[in-house]
């Protein structure tokens, strides 16, 4: 994986020398408020409801042992003995202490993590697919070409002070786990003639006006990306509306000048930014794919897999729900649920990043994984070593079955931490997963996203989940609209509100509902809930959610 | 008729700690919402305001919001409030665990 240089190490000094003196300076009265915010924010530190929250970047979901013991260090030390991870792969710590943060910070630097940029009107912390470099039907390990975006946007003097802040994930795969098309750029990874290359999508987002992003183009040389993002970046930073904070984002310049003057205006820019690139960003790449080697994959069989597969109920539950295929045959990805039943989702202890450390460091080629549904992943395992593993998650309630079913819930912090929010979605989350658990219907349901946001922001990404769920604040009481239909992967779209909000004691009520309409909706256990959805539309549903509704009409 | 006033009390976040406090009646801040001020005339609001906004250096995000009386002291409207004088709903962190503290040294 990617290890810093001189010049970052000495970089990353520089930048938390500086915040330390601006802390001082604060405290000591020398900057306003007005003035430490901005700087503060640059290095992920916001004010949350009850105390500061620290977010730090993990560029493109990726960890080795020594970073998540790292990660563990703080949790420990400096917070409140665990993190949240979030759907940005970054990890947020909820209650630092101003004085402390640049310690905090200079304890990442050891490990060459960050809170650069995971805020302001910047490039943020670039995304990727959790299983890069190990899913089977990857073209190519999308991660060389993420650090490369992050080293070009790192501190880069034209998009210090973008109008709103930018997004960008890049995939490796035909298939979309990062979500690309709901990010200001997505860059999927497809393959024409032989050569692969990018299809750049412009203008996703979430937010208060969710949209679907758009082709820029279909096609991208590889080694035309940086100088054709900078393109990008510099027709946005022009055109893009600094007047009013709800249209600054790229894809309402996107919408009002619509995708095909952007798109000459990018060419045109392209030509000219790629003269003056001359061809380093190239020699820069080729660098850095050297730190990208896959690791050297043991062989061995796989009996013992085999065996306990056989033999252990729970584990060959687990075996079923959290292994995805591996690009070798006799290796697996393991998704490390951090999703129990009842416990918040994306909330990780010390201990258990210890545990995962360990067993990456032990069984993984030394690598972990963040994903965007808040999960930690295992990219490469040698199937012997999965009874082995299974059984050391058990010890630290770790070895929960439910990847990508129903209690598999992504949910942002909400009215529980966040100063944005109109409402809870923790407790939501929490109580969804609790209620099927005990009706032990999880497995027969099948797979089902539900995603939750405390409001409009989006973060929790209700509006791509299969049951979208939002918070609101309806005349002083929490109130939650449901979506139907939503989509993040490569197939994405914006899920429709159903109806009128549910209060907070009706919400795990209604969505009990929608899943009762499911499951006799469906043609068979094969059919999943998005597949009926898309097959019966949104009138059954409504007919569940609204019973009231109908027997007044009839 | 004017809309009638909804008592206020001052609220903020402690620079060091980041935690919630609020402004009393003797211009000092605590963490206990029933020490807050309950302030029930409008123009008395602002300028309690102004003098809270004196401390902006040691405090921050200073702002005015709905309470109401209660049998031992000021009591929150809104929901929000109520977290921000509790702590999250998922962890007996914030507040609350101050308060279990002082409860189980009793
Ligand atoms: C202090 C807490 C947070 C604040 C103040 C915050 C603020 C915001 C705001 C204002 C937006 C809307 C941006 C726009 O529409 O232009 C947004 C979007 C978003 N945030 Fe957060 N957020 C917070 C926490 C989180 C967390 C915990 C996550 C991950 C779980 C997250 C991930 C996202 C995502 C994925 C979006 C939507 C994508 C987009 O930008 O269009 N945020 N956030
Ligand atoms: S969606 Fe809203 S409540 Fe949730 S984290 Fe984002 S800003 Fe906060």
């Amino acid at each position: 994986m990617y290890k810093y240089n001189d010049f970052d190490a000495a970089f990353l000094a520089e930048r938390n020398a500086q915040f330390r003196a601006q802390v001082e300076r604060r405290i000591d009265g020398s900057l306003t408020e007005d003035e430490f915010k901005p700087l503060r924010l640059m290095n992920g530190l916001y004010l949350q409801l009850h105390a500061y929250m620290l977010r730090v970047a993990i560029p493109y979901g990726t960890l080795n042992s020594a970073q998540m013991r790292q990660l563990a260090l703080l949790a420990e030390k400096w917070d409140k003995g665990y993190g949240h991870f979030t759907t940005r792969q970054n990890i947020q710590y909820n209650w630092p202490k101003l004085r402390d943060v640049p310690d905090m910070l200079d304890a990442l630097a050891e490990v060459g993590l960050h809170a650069i940029q995971t805020s302001g009107n910047t490039v943020r912390n670039v995304t990727s697919d959790h299983f890069a470099a190990a899913a089977r039907e990857e073209l190519e390990d999308p991660r060389p070409y993420a650090e490369l975006i992050r080293q070009w946007s790192t501190d880069h003097p034209e998009f210090q002070f973008l109008g709103r802040k930018f997004k960008i994930a890049v995939t490796g795969a035909e298939q979309d786990r990062a979500v690309t098309r709901a990010h200001d750029i997505g860059l999927r990874m497809v393959s024409k003639d032989g050569e692969n290359g990018f299809e750049v999508i412009v203008g996703g987002g979430l937010g208060r006006t969710p949209m679907i992003g758009k082709v820029l183009r279909e096609f991208l040389p590889k080694e035309d990306l940086l100088p054709y993002l900078d393109a990008v970046l510099s027709v946005y930073n022009l055109l893009g509306r600094r007047d009013n904070k709800y249209k600054a984002r790229i894809k309402i310049t996107v919408q009002e000048n619509g995708i095909d003057k952007i798109r000459d205006l990018v060419e045109e820019r392209f030509v000219e930014r790629r003269a003056e690139f001359n061809g380093a960003d190239r020699e820069l790449l080729e660098e850095i794919k050297t730190h990208f080697t896959p690791p050297a994959l043991r062989g061995g069989n796989t009996q013992t897999y085999l065996a306990a597969y056989d033999s252990d109920p729970v584990f060959r539950a687990w075996a079923d729900t959290n292994l995805a295929e591996h690009r070798k045959e006799d290796h697996a990805i393991v998704t490390i649920s951090i999703k129990a039943h009842g416990a918040t989702p994306g909330d990780a202890t010390a201990e258990q990043m210890r545990i995962m450390a360990d067993l990456a460091q032990e069984f993984a080629y030394d690598e972990l994984r963040i994903s965007h549904q808040q999960n930690v992943i295992l990219p490469h395992v040698h199937k012997s070593d999965l009874p082995a593993i299974h059984a050391r998650l058990k010890e630290v309630g770790l070895a929960t079955a439910n990847i990508g079913l129903i209690s598999d819930i992504i949910a942002c912090p909400g009215m529980d931490y966040c100063a944005l929010a109109t409402a809870r979605s923790i407790p939501v989350a929490q109580d969804i997963a609790t209620r099927f658990e005990e009706l032990k219907l999880e497995h027969d349901i099948g797979h089902l996203q539900i995603k939750i946001s405390g409001c409009i922001n989006a973060c929790g990404h209700h509006h791509v989940g299969h049951i979208g769920i939002l918070g609101l604040d309806r005349a002083g009481v929490e109130n939650y609209q449901i979506t139907l239909g939503g989509d993040a992967t490569e197939t994405a779209a914006i899920g429709t509100r159903t109806g009128p909000g549910f209060a907070y004691d009706e919400i795990v009520p209604a969505v009990e509902r929608l899943i009762e309409a499911y499951l006799e909706l469906r043609t068979g256990e094969d059919e999943t809930f998005i597949e009926t959805y898309r097959r019966v539309g949104m009138d059954p549903f409504k007919a569940a959610l609204y019973p009231e509704a109908r027997k007044k009409v009839a | 008729m004017p809309r009638p006033f909804t008592p206020k009390i001052i609220t903020a976040n402690d620079l060091l700690e980041g935690d919630v406090i609020y402004f009393t009646a003797t211009g000092s801040w605590s963490r206990d919402l029933a020490e807050a001020e309950l302030i029930t005339d409008e123009a008395e609001a602002q300028l309690r305001l102004l003098e809270a906004e004196r401390d902006a250096l040691s405090v921050v995000g200073i702002y005015l919001t709905d309470a109401k009386a209660g049998p031992n002291g000021p009591e929150p409207v809104h929901f929000r409030e109520d977290f921000r004088r509790t702590g999250p709903s998922n962890y007996a962190h914030g507040k609350q665990e101050a308060n279990l503290e002082a409860t189980a040294n009793v």
